[in-house]
């Protein structure tokens, strides 16, 4: 705080940046935010669940100036070289293409399925639950039972049969995985429409003459938001597994796509005496869903109403 | 048998044989009975009773909230249907009990005023927000808060701007300061009463407490077990005239403890 | 079982510099601040708005201020046992045996799976170490001292199945099986419509005449302590601001106690605008009005 008194500028943006009397719409938002990142400050886990994030979406941003070498340059003389060999950090695999660079290549196909994943299961989930809870009646039995259908099959199985008959390939992978997500995001912005829809506040705007869109895309949905979007970076690390698998069955990314998960699956045949070729690939798979699960966590902390402030 | 408020003038609102049932075949809670009054223009009229006498019920079936209702009601010689349209939103409005839960967590005040205004399609927004906030007596530093950063007072003057910003001419006001501090009470009421001058508006208040009901309203009916026991006026209930043994008890319950009225306390369900 | 009268003046409770303090992120929030009182065997009411302290000065009596709560006192004596340095485990027996406390929600205070009979043989028995025919025969005869009408029929009911009124018949209950010679209750009647609270205090107001219970009565209601109360403590921003006798509250000194009051809607008072209380700092700084130090 003495810093702040040395710095009037800085002091003056703090205090602009924590009014309790914004001057408009915008630095309302502004305020609020800034009011938000102090909070997820306070949290160092979370933190280093952010910083994991900005190093993937960094290295896979500058992949092509980073990484040592092609991630498709095959060198069959020096195949299988162990960690630390001369110019392979993480070794070679089985064709003799270096490992780190292919790691680095893959964070970009990573967020990339990630990415497509985030913005639809979500979106769908949470639109066909906040529909079903906020209108009720037939709309909701018939909008649920789907939601059970979806939820009764195996979530893997079922999109092992969906990549089966669209055909192998990333978009399809991510295509299934979303098709198999959704239906958790529709229960869960159900039962926070359920938990809203009596409140006061939607009364009263129902009393000012709102219609029913207005209501569940204003005031409604901006309520199950938060809980969906804590819950969608908890599932990250379920979602970049089951592509993973995905590529690891050979039904996602296909061969030579340096995808994290396919490498583990070719380096399978090698783990007794190579351990590196599917180590390595699993250590970022590990690393990032760690990232996700520990920002999910803080921002549950921030993002829950309940939580107080 | 309603008294007419005032003989010869048409009522404002005319209430008529109101039954409200709740829950499905099997189960039904039978909430309203037979409930008519008058209320005249530029009247306050309480609605008086303990929890489960149907007194806000009668209220939510009047605002268009719950639409499982008998019986007719009329607005200006109106008769309302079960599904309101934007007209009756814009002459009745409705101020809640609850202060903490009656307004959106994640909206701005200026956006909980606005929206309103954008739904109605008026004009001038922005200055009907700000001089609506000065009606409250609210500054315009409290325009872009959130509910959060306000107290429990500031959030029900914010309830109260929200109803007002459509103009309406009849206030429902459900319980508005039973959440409240005695001291923050006696602010809203005073607001309540300042603003019914002003504008010419007309109220119907509902409420536990029979010294609120006294000091707000013109003429009152007490509600128990879903039926009207009896109407009377407040120059009737401040002179301790009531008719009927349950206003009787009520009244003689809300002056406070005594040992020797506990025991007589009957139950009139 | 009255323990010996420890304290002078017969006084049951007393507490001496009493502070509360909440250690935050944003600092440290005084809840309660070095405030001073006694209870003998008598209807004593803390009354204060929201935030005044009052439900954490009857909390802290039983030392149940959770981390990172703490409370801090010269003196807090019950009956000669000194509250402040008591084991964990001996206030547990003090909290079981000797002060009762009941809370504003009765439904938050029963288990919801449990029958009413099963729960106030359970603690009956618990008590007393009785056999469980005992304790059931008991729990009957304890609805009957609260006044409840047809006690084997409530005894095989569950907590959601029995109205507000009745739940906290059935608290204060349970609350008597020990035969407490204090009873903290915390705005006990205030969700209770107003005739099921005049029963419900009569039935208090009965066991501290008869049995000699002390008795603290937080609350926010004014009128309610004037008319059921000996005593009224009234707090504002974690002090006492006046200590008075009941029945004089109406010729109050303090300009918030006067304040509130007038704030409030009478019967008998004439329509038009309520005097509306204005707050001073200095409230929170000088001593309160204590009618009976001189």
């Amino acid at each position: 705080m003495t810093a702040d008194t040395l710095n009037p500028a800085k002091a003056g943006l703090r205090a602009w940046l924590t009014t309790d009397t914004p001057a408009s719409r915008g630095h309302a938002r502004v305020v609020q935010a800034y009011l938000g990142w102090l909070s997820l400050t306070r949290n160092p886990l979370a933190l280093l669940g952010l910083a994991i994030l900005v190093v993937l979406i960094a290295v896979s941003a500058l992949a092509p100036w980073i990484a040592p070498h092609d991630p498709l340059a095959q060198e069959l003389t020096n195949r299988l070289q162990p960690p630390g060999s001369p110019g392979h950090l993480f070794g070679t695999d089985e064709l003799g293409r270096d490992i780190l660079s292919r790691i680095i290549h893959g964070a970009s196909i990573t967020l990339y399925i990630v990415t497509l994943v985030a913005v639809t299961a979500p979106v769908v989930g949470l639109v066909i639950g906040s529909l079903a809870g906020y209108i009720g009646g037939w709309t909701d039995t018939v909008l649920m039972r789907l939601t059970d259908i979806f939820l009764a099959f195996p979530r893997l199985v079922l999109a092992l049969a969906f990549v089966a008959a669209l055909g192998p390939g990333i978009e399809n992978a991510v295509l299934a995985i979303a098709i198999t997500s959704w239906p958790p995001y529709a229960r869960l912005a159900r039962a926070e429409t359920l938990t809203v829809r009596h409140q006061d506040y939607i009364s009263a705007i129902r009393l000012q003459g709102a219609s029913a869109t207005r209501i569940i895309t204003g005031h409604v949905m901006p309520l199950c938001l938060s809980s969906v979007i804590v819950r969608v970076t908890l599932d990250m690390a379920g979602i970049i597994l089951t592509a993973a698998g995905l590529g690891f069955l050979g039904l996602g990314a296909q061969p030579p796509i340096p995808e994290w998960g396919a490498m583990i699956s070719s380096g399978r045949k090698f783990l007794l005496d190579q351990w590196w070729v599917a180590t390595m690939p699993g250590l970022a798979i590990f690393i990032v869903s760690l990232g996700f699960n520990l920002l999910g966590d803080g921002l549950r902390d921030i993002l829950d109403p309940r939580s107080g402030q | 048998m309603p008294i007419s408020s005032e003989a010869g003038q048409m009522p404002l609102i005319s209430v008529t044989d109101l039954d409200v049932r709740f829950g499905s075949d099997d189960e039904i809670v039978h909430a309203v009975r037979g409930v008519s009054f008058d209320v005249a223009e530029g009247e306050t009229f309480g609605l008086v009773g303990e929890s489960g006498s149907g007194k806000s019920t009668v209220l939510r079936a009047m605002s268009g909230l719950n639409a499982d209702w008998t019986g007719s009601i009329e607005i200006g010689g109106t008769l309302l249907g079960r599904v309101r349209g934007k007209p009756f939103y814009k002459r009745v409005q409705m101020v809640f009990q609850d202060p903490y839960g009656s307004l959106h967590p994640r909206h701005t005040v200026d956006r909980i005023l606005s929206e309103p205004c954008q739904i109605h399609r008026m004009s001038d927004i922005d200055d009907r927000v700000s001089d609506v906030l000065v009606a409250v007596g609210l500054g315009p530093t409290f325009r872009f808060r959130y509910p959060h950063q306000l107290s429990g007072g500031q959030r029900q003057r914010v309830a109260i701007a929200r109803a007002l910003i459509l103009e309406p001419e009849i206030l429902l006001l459900d319980e508005p300061t039973s959440a409240l501090d005695v001291s923050v009470q006696a602010e809203i009421l005073n607001l309540l009463q300042r603003l019914k001058q002003e504008r010419g508006l007309t109220f119907v208040l509902v409420s536990h407490d029979l010294a609120v009901i006294a000091h707000m309203c013109d003429r009152l009916a007490v509600m128990n077990a879903g039926r009207i026991v009896e109407e009377l006026t407040v120059a009737q209930l401040r002179a301790s005239e009531p008719a009927e043994a349950y206003t009787r008890q009520l009244l003689k319950a809300s002056l406070g403890y005594d040992r020797s009225a506990a025991a007589g306390m009957e139950s009139f369900d | 079982m009255i323990g010996a009268n420890g304290g002078k003046d017969g006084a049951l409770l007393t507490v001496e510099d009493l502070s509360v303090r909440f250690h935050t992120r944003t600092g440290i929030v005084d809840a309660v601040r070095n405030i001073s009182f006694s209870v003998g065997r008598e209807k004593v009411g803390i009354v204060g708005e929201s935030g005044s302290g009052k439900t954490m000065t009857g909390r802290s009596v039983l030392r149940l201020i959770r981390p990172p709560g703490e409370i801090t006192a010269k003196r807090m004596e019950f009956d000669g046992h000194d509250l402040l340095t008591l084991s964990e485990k001996q206030m547990r027996d003090i909290r079981g045996d000797r002060i009762s406390m009941v809370m504003q929600d009765p439904k938050y205070s029963l288990n919801p799976v449990m029958t009413i009979g099963e729960q106030i043989a359970e603690a009956y028995r618990v008590h007393t170490g009785a056999s469980f025919r005992d304790a059931k025969a008991r729990a009957a005869e304890m609805l009957a001292a609260v006044k409840i009408r047809d006690p084997e029929r409530v005894l095989s009911l569950y907590p959601h199945e029995v109205s507000g009124g009745m739940g906290q018949r059935i608290m204060i209950a349970m609350m008597l099986i020990p035969d407490p010679d204090l009873m903290i209750a915390d705005e006990p009647t205030s969700a209770l419509d107003v005739t099921v609270q005049m029963q419900v205090l009569a039935i208090i107001d009965d066991l501290v005449t008869q049995r000699g219970m002390g008795l603290m009565f937080v609350s926010h209601d004014l009128n309610l302590v004037a008319s059921f109360c000996d005593r009224v403590i009234i707090m504002y921003a974690g002090q006492i601001v006046e200590t008075c006798k009941a029945s004089e509250l109406d010729q109050a000194k303090h300009p918030y106690t006067r304040g509130l009051l007038n704030s409030l809607p009478r019967l008998d008072r004439e329509p038009g605008p309520l005097p509306v209380l204005e707050r001073q700092e200095s409230w929170k700084t000088e001593p309160g009005v204590d009618a009976y130090f001189k």
